[in-house]
This record gives structure tokens, sequence and C-alpha cells, in this order.
């Protein structure tokens, strides 16, 4: 690890002043910037510790939306009653994540923004070319190991996989991110992969909190994540549903998580569902236009197939047809 | 001792309380309160702190090292490079104790594998260690990298010969055959990943020197030491008093240790070298990945007529390392004919080791699933056709086995399980949500070792009592079953002995590693403990000062610590009240298990070097555990999972000293397993033999979740042929098997058969 500084900011504008300075960034429950700065994958001059600004770890009910402060612990927020009540997913994909001891230190805004697990991205000693480290350098990840690896929205550029679990939930949903300067929609929230920059906040903004509507599709969200192993590992397809049957007819909010480079919307699947009554056919026709713009490699083409019968299940079951 | 054919089933009648008693582990408390100290829990005054650094070549030459910066660091004391990292000494030979063959290079300038360690930062803390050691500029003159053994130019390998075997006409009685299956098997590279990562700390007093270190063989470490040092053996101290896991990994001294010492010699204060989680990946080798193929003839009746292998495995480009591939194979069944070879296929790795069952693993694993695979096809029962070809003697050697009760394990294992009602054919069971479910069996053997050792009994004039041997305690249970023996011998409860291992200055103890620790040392203090109580009965027959001076009295007898007249507790005296009233402070007897006649030279030799390992019993009959392994699997077929729902295991392991912590050895293999069934497996760059997952994270090792109820039992009788108190090994039996059970109860499932590890989602859904 590089030597660096250490600020541990009383007020959000002391926070903004610092991370204003090049070479600064935001250190909340500290499991994902403290782990790559050690590997050397980052390299910061100075950290800028949120942990201890006042009221931003609420979770709050407020005008029919759900309101989770940006410093809540992952933990907490599983456990909170509005979540479990009023967005069951949420508790379900941070239960799913992580393991006991992270989810007690990890903070919601900073499970967010987490980086991805390849293997080249984390190793900067070895592999110079990663156009996410370093734009323009290249990929390393082409040729080499790549069974956890992107098949949607990987260009030559990136594939590195999104590893996250709630915001793939947060997506299905709709999630606004609250920053100290605006509102952004979860799904607009992370930057095409490659292009050298992670997310499209400025360096001094500072998310405060996320929110979705409590409405009937959030109270029948559900998660279903599937992994080789059951506890502590990331999803190797992951799927987020928000089932609304209060209409004419269900309204489904999809999302996909472990094989895409950032937390994945399937509109085109959300359009063969609304189309008609949710049959058994239906949702098989839904689901085989998940992956019709995968692109894979030898060692993750399993998970073209993987993605589209889970998505199959998670609708079955989301619809009382499995 | 009473003849042990006499004996009834798991009777350990030899007159002992303790031993064979389900003891809670005496260490348990201490480890956890966190109070036992681990080696790079020493924190000497004046502690410097070292790092390793790797390369990042496949393979090629260092060129330069620009150190510059690094030295300017803050903190930094010292830097060792390629260039300018004093010579070590040539430690003779690990395998027989002949003259080493050349200097040890630290930090060679030629680079084999990925990872290989280049250099070292030696600092005031370990942060700025590391923070240094990321300002080296290191050149590199990269080489032609070969990766693994799955890479297109790894070639054929070569033939190793010496483990070849040629049994019979296999090939002939294989055409005549009625049932024949051919497949080929593959297991990956797998790793030890030990909680406690290796480490050591170092210190010189003069020319002596202290590494605390975690060590499975202390005195073959030290051996290793004083080599590259060019000091006496007796002038190293090595102490292991924890081990936080081994698995084979933690054998010899290696490079860390070697830096740890040189840099405190060089500074003339305490230096520690910790190995990262990631630098375990490279700093020593793990299991080599294997590749066989089998074919089985068997006739009509499913008998066993020929087997023949032809197998690989991978090594390094530097050491001929072999991961036996027919250990199991040779010995498993009773089959006439058989023909095997295997060859070394050279890579650029870190030299694979040692890792629990070596060889036994990937042997059973495609032996165990070959014969699946003929049961199918002959359409025999598993169980059955494993006991019709049952062995009542070693197929390979002739010898007769000291005892086999595999036989027991399986009948028994069966019943318990339920096995009778398992429909025959694949995919005709479901679970209630309508996913397969499948039941697989598969059995397991581990042959054993012995080895020579010394053990030291101590009595003070307060009436404690200390064992004393330079063997150590992995986390297995030694100091447990070391008090129950001594316990049972002396005439004294277990918790009034206090164990002392891991401190090469006590009497030298053998090898744990092949699983054989627990039988020769149980044996050792047992007849130390023995020798204690004659020498304190003696003493208090005759002299000066003994209440039982003169008494008439032919003999005493030792009960809970007290002496008394036999048949008469009532005049009991305790042991710290005879040594006051004869003026003795303390009694010490050490026991060794030497031939007699040997020089202390061969002593020395044969307790440092694998030299000092021979067969049990002089080799007149054949020794091993055996176990077998029934297994519930569910699979859903859509998403490739496996969960494995339940495990019944039999053992025979002989007479079990602590019933309890053999049981959870037995557990603790059974969970590995399933881990190397369906998770483990080191995944290696295809351009430059990066171990691209070398962490916890990636590294997929069980959690608790993934592990289900576990049934084991035992079908030991004791085996006073395998060792002096009966029991065999123990420790590394336990994984043998699971992985070809959890793929035959996939097969059972699913109709798939997988034959490469792990058996991961990728792999089910790249054929479904």
């Amino acid at each position: 690890m590089n030597r660096l500084a250490y600020l541990r900011a009383s007020s959000l504008e002391e926070a903004k002043q610092a991370l204003a300075l090049p070479g600064s960034i935001a250190l909340a429950g500290g499991t994902t910037v403290v782990d790559l700065a050690k590997l050397g994958a980052m390299k910061p001059d100075l950290l800028v510790d949120i942990g201890g600004l006042a009221g931003l770890d609420a979770v709050r009910v407020d005008a029919g939306r759900l309101h989770i402060g940006a410093l809540a612990r992952m933990a907490d927020v599983s456990r909170n009653a509005d979540v479990l009540r009023l967005a069951p997913a949420i508790a379900e994909s941070i239960e799913r994540a992580a393991s006991g001891q992270i989810r007690n230190m990890a903070t919601i805004g900073g499970n967010i923004l987490q980086r991805t697990r390849c293997a080249y991205f984390r190793d900067a000693s070895t592999y110079a070319a990663c156009n996410r480290r370093t734009p323009g350098s290249g990929c390393a990840a082409i040729g080499g190991v790549t069974p956890n690896h992107a098949i949607l929205g990987a260009t030559d550029a990136c594939m590195a996989t999104y590893p996250g679990d709630l915001a793939i939930v947060l997506a299905a949903l709709d999630a606004t991110v609250h920053t100290d300067m605006r509102d952004v929609a979860l799904v607009d929230l992370f930057a095409e992969a490659g292009s050298g920059r992670e997310t499209v906040l400025a360096d001094d903004e500072i998310i405060t909190a996320v929110s979705v509507a409590a409405d009937a599709g959030a109270a029948r969200s559900s998660y279903l994540k599937l992994r080789d192993r059951q506890s502590y590992e990331f999803a190797a397809v992951s799927v987020a549903l928000a089932v609304d049957l209060t209409g004419n007819g269900p309204q489904i909010r999809v999302a996909v998580g472990g094989v895409a480079t950032k937390p994945w919307r399937l509109p085109s699947v959300e359009a063969v569902l609304r189309a008609g009554p949710p049959t058994r056919a239906r949702i098989a026709e839904a689901a085989a236009t998940a992956a019709g713009d995968a692109r894979s490699t030898p060692d993750n083409h399993f998970k073209i197939r993987l993605l589209t019968r889970t998505l199959e299940r998670a609708l079955l079951t989301a619809l009382d047809l499995s | 001792m009473t003849d042990p054919t006499k004996r009834k089933h798991g009777d350990a009648s030899d007159g002992a309380l303790h031993l064979g008693s389900p003891l809670a582990r005496v260490d348990g408390d201490r480890k956890v309160r966190g109070e036992a100290a681990y080696a790079l829990d020493a924190a000497p005054a004046g502690l410097a702190h070292g790092v390793l650094v790797r390369g990042t070549i496949g393979a090629g030459t260092v060129l330069s090292v620009d150190a510059a910066s690094a030295r300017q660091s803050p903190g930094v004391l010292m830097v060792f490079t390629p260039f300018d990292t004093p010579v070590l000494g040539a430690p003779d030979s690990f395998l027989d104790g002949t003259p080493g063959e050349g200097p040890f290079h630290v930090f060679p300038a030629s680079i084999l594998h990925w990872g290989q360690a280049v250099a070292a930062v030696i600092a005031e803390t370990r942060q700025q260690a590391e923070t240094a050691a990321a300002l080296l500029r290191i050149d590199y003159a990269p080489g032609d990298v070969v990766p693994s053994i799955l890479s297109k130019d790894a070639g054929p390998g070569v033939p190793v010969g010496a483990v070849d075997i040629d049994r019979g006409d296999a090939e002939a009685a294989l055409a005549g055959s009625v049932f024949r299956v051919e497949a080929t098997y593959e297991t990956p590279r797998e790793y030890h990943v030990p909680i406690e990562p290796h480490g050591a700390v170092a210190w010189w007093e003069g020319d002596r020197l202290t590494v605390r270190e975690p060590s499975q063989w202390i005195d073959a470490m030290a051996r290793t030491y004083a080599g590259w040092f060019g000091i006496p053996f007796e002038n190293v101290r090595l102490i292991s008093h924890f081990v936080g896991g081994g698995f084979g990994s933690k054998v010899t001294a290696m490079t860390h240790g070697a830096v740890a010492a040189l840099a405190a010699r060089e500074l003339g204060r305490p230096v520690k070298v910790a190995v990262t989680r990631a630098q375990n990946f490279t700093a020593h080798g793990g299991r080599a990945a294997t590749r066989q193929t089998l074919r089985l003839g068997a006739d009509a009746d499913g008998r066993l007529k020929a087997i023949v292998q032809d197998g690989e495995s991978e090594t390094s480009v530097f050491v001929p390392f072999v991961e036996q591939l027919n250990a199991a194979t040779s010995v498993m069944y009773d089959v006439p004919n058989l023909r095997s070879r295997q060859r070394l296929v050279h890579v650029n790795t870190v030299t694979p080791a040692h890792m629990r069952a070596p060889g036994k693993h990937p042997s059973a694993f495609g032996l165990e699933s070959a014969i699946d695979e003929l049961a199918h096809l002959a359409g025999i029962d598993p169980v059955e056709l494993r006991l019709r070809n049952e062995a009542g003697f070693n197929p390979q050697t002739g010898q007769p086995w000291s005892s086999r009760r595999l036989r027991e394990a399986l009948v028994e294992g069966a019943r318990r399980f339920g096995w009778k009602d398992r429909p025959a054919a694949p995919r005709s069971m479901r679970d209630a949500d309508g996913a397969f479910l499948g039941w697989g069996v598969a059995a397991g053997l581990f042959p054993a070792l012995d080895h020579f050792g010394e053990a030291g009994l101590r009595v003070d004039a307060d009436g404690s009592i200390e064992v004393l041997s330079a063997g150590i305690d992995m986390g297995t249970g030694t100091y447990t079953i070391l008090a129950q023996a001594a316990a049972d011998a002396l005439g004294v409860l277990p918790g009034d002995v206090t164990v002392r291992l891991g401190d090469s200055e006590l009497p030298s103890g053998p090898l744990a590693g092949n699983s054989l620790l627990a039988g020769v040392m149980t044996g050792l203090v047992h007849k130390a403990a023995a020798a204690m109580r004659e020498t304190i009965i003696g003493l208090a027959l005759t002299e000066q000062g003994s209440p039982f001076r003169g008494s008439e009295l032919n003999t005493l007898d030792i009960t809970r610590g007290r002496i008394h007249p036999t048949l008469d507790e009532g005049r009991a005296v305790p042991i710290a009240d005879l040594l006051k009233a004869i003026g003795r402070d303390r009694i010490e007897r050490i026991e060794d298990n030497f031939p007699a006649g040997t020089s202390a030279q061969e002593r020395h030799r044969i307790m440092t070097t694998v030299a000092g390992l021979r067969p049990p019993d002089g080799g007149v009959s054949s020794v091993a555990s055996w176990c077998a392994h029934f297994v519930e699997v569910k699979v859903d077929e859509d998403f490739g999972t496996v969960r494995v729902r339940r495990v019944v295991s039999g053992f025979d392991c002989g007479r079990l000293y602590n019933p309890h912590l053999a049981a959870s050895q037995f557990r603790g293999g059974i969970v590995m397993g399933i881990g190397q069934a369906l998770l483990e497996g080191g995944r290696v760059d295809p351009r430059d033999g990066r171990i691209v997952n070398d962490n916890l994270g990636d590294y997929l090792i069980p959690t608790n979740a993934d592990i289900p109820d576990i049934e084991v039992f035992s079908v030991g009788e004791p085996d006073f042929r395998a060792a002096p108190m009966g029991g065999k090994p123990v420790g590394e039996i336990g994984i043998v098997g699971v992985a070809p059970a959890i793929c035959n109860a996939v097969f059972h499932a699913t109709g798939q058969r997988i034959r490469r590890l792990p058996l991961d989602i990728a792999a089910l859904l790249s054929t479904n």
C-alpha cells in the first residue's frame, strides 16, 4: 500500500473540500477501498473518512418512498422492519451478499459503489493493461481467465462484472440515488465500462441516500441468486424482480446481476411480459430474449444458458406458476 | 498386551482408562480465548518486519532491480534482491541426509514460475516494508511460459518409471473381459489454504538461531536452517507451539524463513516475515493437477480382471514431484492384472507439494468413479460390486493386511444410510420441489507409514508431570491424546499431565505427516510413562526416607497420582510427597524406538530426513486405514447446482485414541472433500501462469452453509501391528473418496457423469 493521508471529515462541506483534491477518495465502511489499496489496484493519496457524518444512516418512509441513508450499515438495513415490509428483495439481496462480518461494516452507499472482482483489474503490478484503472491501456482479461466475467455490456474495452447484489434490486425498483448535488436514477449512475470512470458522479459528489417507491411492485419484489458456494460468493447469475399484480395484468420489472458490467435492466424481457397474460409460454419467450445481446468467452459461455433459466425460474416463482 | 484377535469390536482392553475416551481437547479453551500464542504472535523486543516481493512474469530473468527509492523510503532497514543477497549454505539432502548439492540462492535471478519471490524489504513496521516494496523497479527479460498441464505446448511429459506397475497381463485380460469401461479423470491444482498463513520470526544470540514458525516437522526444518547458516544443528532452536492448519504445507523450511533469519543476522535484531494470503499460493506448492485414463475390465459377475492406467501429473520445471496416481488403484481391489504408467508434465509453476492424502485423493477419484461406471454398465449395485472385489491380501505386495475392515464399513454404512432403498437407475429420485436426488458411494484408503522418535517424561518436586516432545499439534489433538496416553501408563489423570510440544530443545519428534504422529507418539509416551511408573515405584520401595521402604512389599501401585500398596489405597502417598520424602527435585525418563545400537549420527539422519520413514510391522503385514462414504446430493438441473444433503461415512482406523478428536478429523476431511468435489481449483492464466484466484474470496472452499449433517462411525478394531497402541492413520483418510462419492451421486441423480473437478455450475451446464 502506498503512503497516504487520512482525514476524518466532520461535516459534508469539509468532506467535499477534501474530495475535490486530486488523489482523494471517500472512505465509509472501508471494505472495498482498503482492500484495493492494499492490493495496489487503487493508490489514493488521501482517504476522506465520511463515516462520522451525522444524519446519513437513517432508514425512513416519506411521501410513499422508502429512503435508506448512504451510511446505513448493510446488516442494519437487512433487518429493518420497513425494508422487510415495503421492499423485501432489498433485505434478501443484502442477506445473500458478502459475509456477516463485511455486512456489519459496509455501508449502503459504499456497497453500491463497490468495484469489480476482475483479477486483472485487481493486480496492477502484473497487468498494466486495464481500461478501468488506466483508460486507453487495454484489457488484460481478453485471453485470460474469465468464468466470472460479463456477457452483457461487455466490450473490447472491458468485460468486468459488476459484483454487487443490492444494486440489482435497486435497478429493478427504479431506485433514485440522492447526492448532495442532485438525484440520479440508479441505472444511470454507472458509467460505461472501460470509459475510465466508474460512475457519473463528480469527484466531490457524495451519495446521501437511495430511495425507492414503496409501491406494489416493491412489496412483491424478489431476488434469486445463483452461485457455486452457498455463502460468501458473488453471483454467477442473479435476478431481481418487482411484480405488481394490482393492475390489469402484471407489471413486471426485471434486473439481472453477475452477468453484466453494471446493474442491468432487461427492457426486452419486460416488453414481452407486458404484451399479454403471463403464461408459462410467454415467460419462456421473455426469458429467451434476455441474452439476446450476450457476448461470451469459452469460460463464461455457460452464463447465457444460466441467465435464461434463472430468469424463467424467478418469473415462474414470482407468479406462482412453478 | 492381550491378543488382539480375542478382542471384541472396538474394544481397547489393555487396561486403558483415558486413551480411547472422548476427552475434549485440552488446548481448546486457550484457543477459544485467543490465548494460544501462534508463531507470528511472537513480538520480541526490537522486532523488524520483512515482506517478500513476488515476480510478475511466468518465466525469464530478473535483469535489474532499482531499489534506490525503496531504500530511502521511511523506516526501511534493508532490501534484498537477486544481486545483493548473501548466498546461504547447502543443507544436506532432505531425502536421505547426503551432502547438499549446492548453496541456496534465496532470490535467484532466474524466474521459473509466476509469483516467484524476487526480493524482500525489511523495515521498522510491516506497513513501511510494504510501501517500500511497491517502490522497487524490477526489469525482466521474459521467457517462454508453459502455464499448466492444460496448455497446448505442455507436451506429453516424461515417464516417472519408479511408480510403474506391471502385474499379470493387463491388456490381454482387458481384451478378454465381459465388461469394459474407459474414461479420463482430471483434478485441478488445489491449495492447502491453512487459515494460519506461513511466516517466521527469527533472532540470533551469538551463533545461536531461534525461529518461531508453524511447523509440521521441527527437526527437519531445524536441520535446513543449520545447513543454510553453517551452524551446528544444536544451535538452531525451532519453536512451533501451535499450528493453524498445515495439510502438508508446513513440512519444510522455505524462503520466508531464510529471509527472516538472514535479515535478523545482518541487522542484529529479531525479524518477522509474514507470508500473505496471496503469496501462500506461490510461496509453496499445492496439490499437483492430474489427469488419468483408466480402463477397467470385469467378468460377467463384475469381478475385476484388469486395470490399465495411464496418468500424468503436473510438476515444476525444476523438481520432479510425483503425485502418485496409482496409490489407491494398485491396492484397493483384488485385481490380478494391472498396468500403470505415470508421466510428469513440467510446467512453470511452483513445485507442487504433499497435500492431505497425497496421491490417494486423485487416485481414488479416478478409480472410485470408474468402479461406479463399471457397476452401472454391469447392472450391479456399486456396494455389491465393491464387496465382490474385496482384496483379502495386498494384491500389489502379497502381504497380509494387518487389518482391513472395509467390508464392515461398506455394509454398516449402507445400513445406516438406507442404501437398500436406492433405485438402480439414474434420474429416478426427486425431491418435493422436483429437483433430482442422487445417492452415491465410494471407498478410500490411507496406507500407513511409521517413523522414529523419542518421548520425555518429567516429574517435578511439586508433583507436576510433563510430557516432552518436539512433535507438534497441528490442531489435530496431539496435546490431548499424549496426556491421555501418559495418564494411563503412569496412573494419574489426564488433567494432571502437562504436554509440552513443538520445541526443538525437547526430545526429537516424528514428522506430523502421513497421519503417523499419533501412532508413533502415543506408543512412545506410553513407554516413557510406564518406565517412569517403574522408576517411581522403585524409588518408593528402596530410597531412604520413603514411607514404603523396608515394608516387605515387592511392588506398589499408582492410582490417580497416589502411590500405594496393591489393593490398599488407604496408605496412599502423593507422588510429590514421595519426592519430598526422598529428597528428589525431579525425575526424568526419555524413551525412544530406535533400533538397538543406532549411532547418534544415524539418529540425527533418520529424525531429520525422510530416510527415517518406514513401513510399520517391519513390513511383515500391509497396514492401511479404510473408509466408505455414502452421499446424498440434490441437483437442480436447470441451474447446475449441486448441494450435498447428507453424508454417512464409516472408517476403519484401528483403535481411536480419542473418538471425539478422531471424528473431528474425519469430518474435517469430508468437508475438504466436499470442497474438492464442488468448489476448489486454482485458475491459471493461460498466458503467464498466474493463479488468478489467489484469495479466499475467489478460491472457493466450503462455508458452513455448504456442509450438511455428517455422520461418521468407526468399524476399526485395535491393530497392534499398525502401532504400539493399536491405531491406524486418522488425519487424512476422511478426504479420500469423498469427491468420487459425490460425482457418483450426481450421476445417479442426473445421468450426467462429471470426470473433471470441480463439479461446478459451469461443468454441469456445459453438457446440459
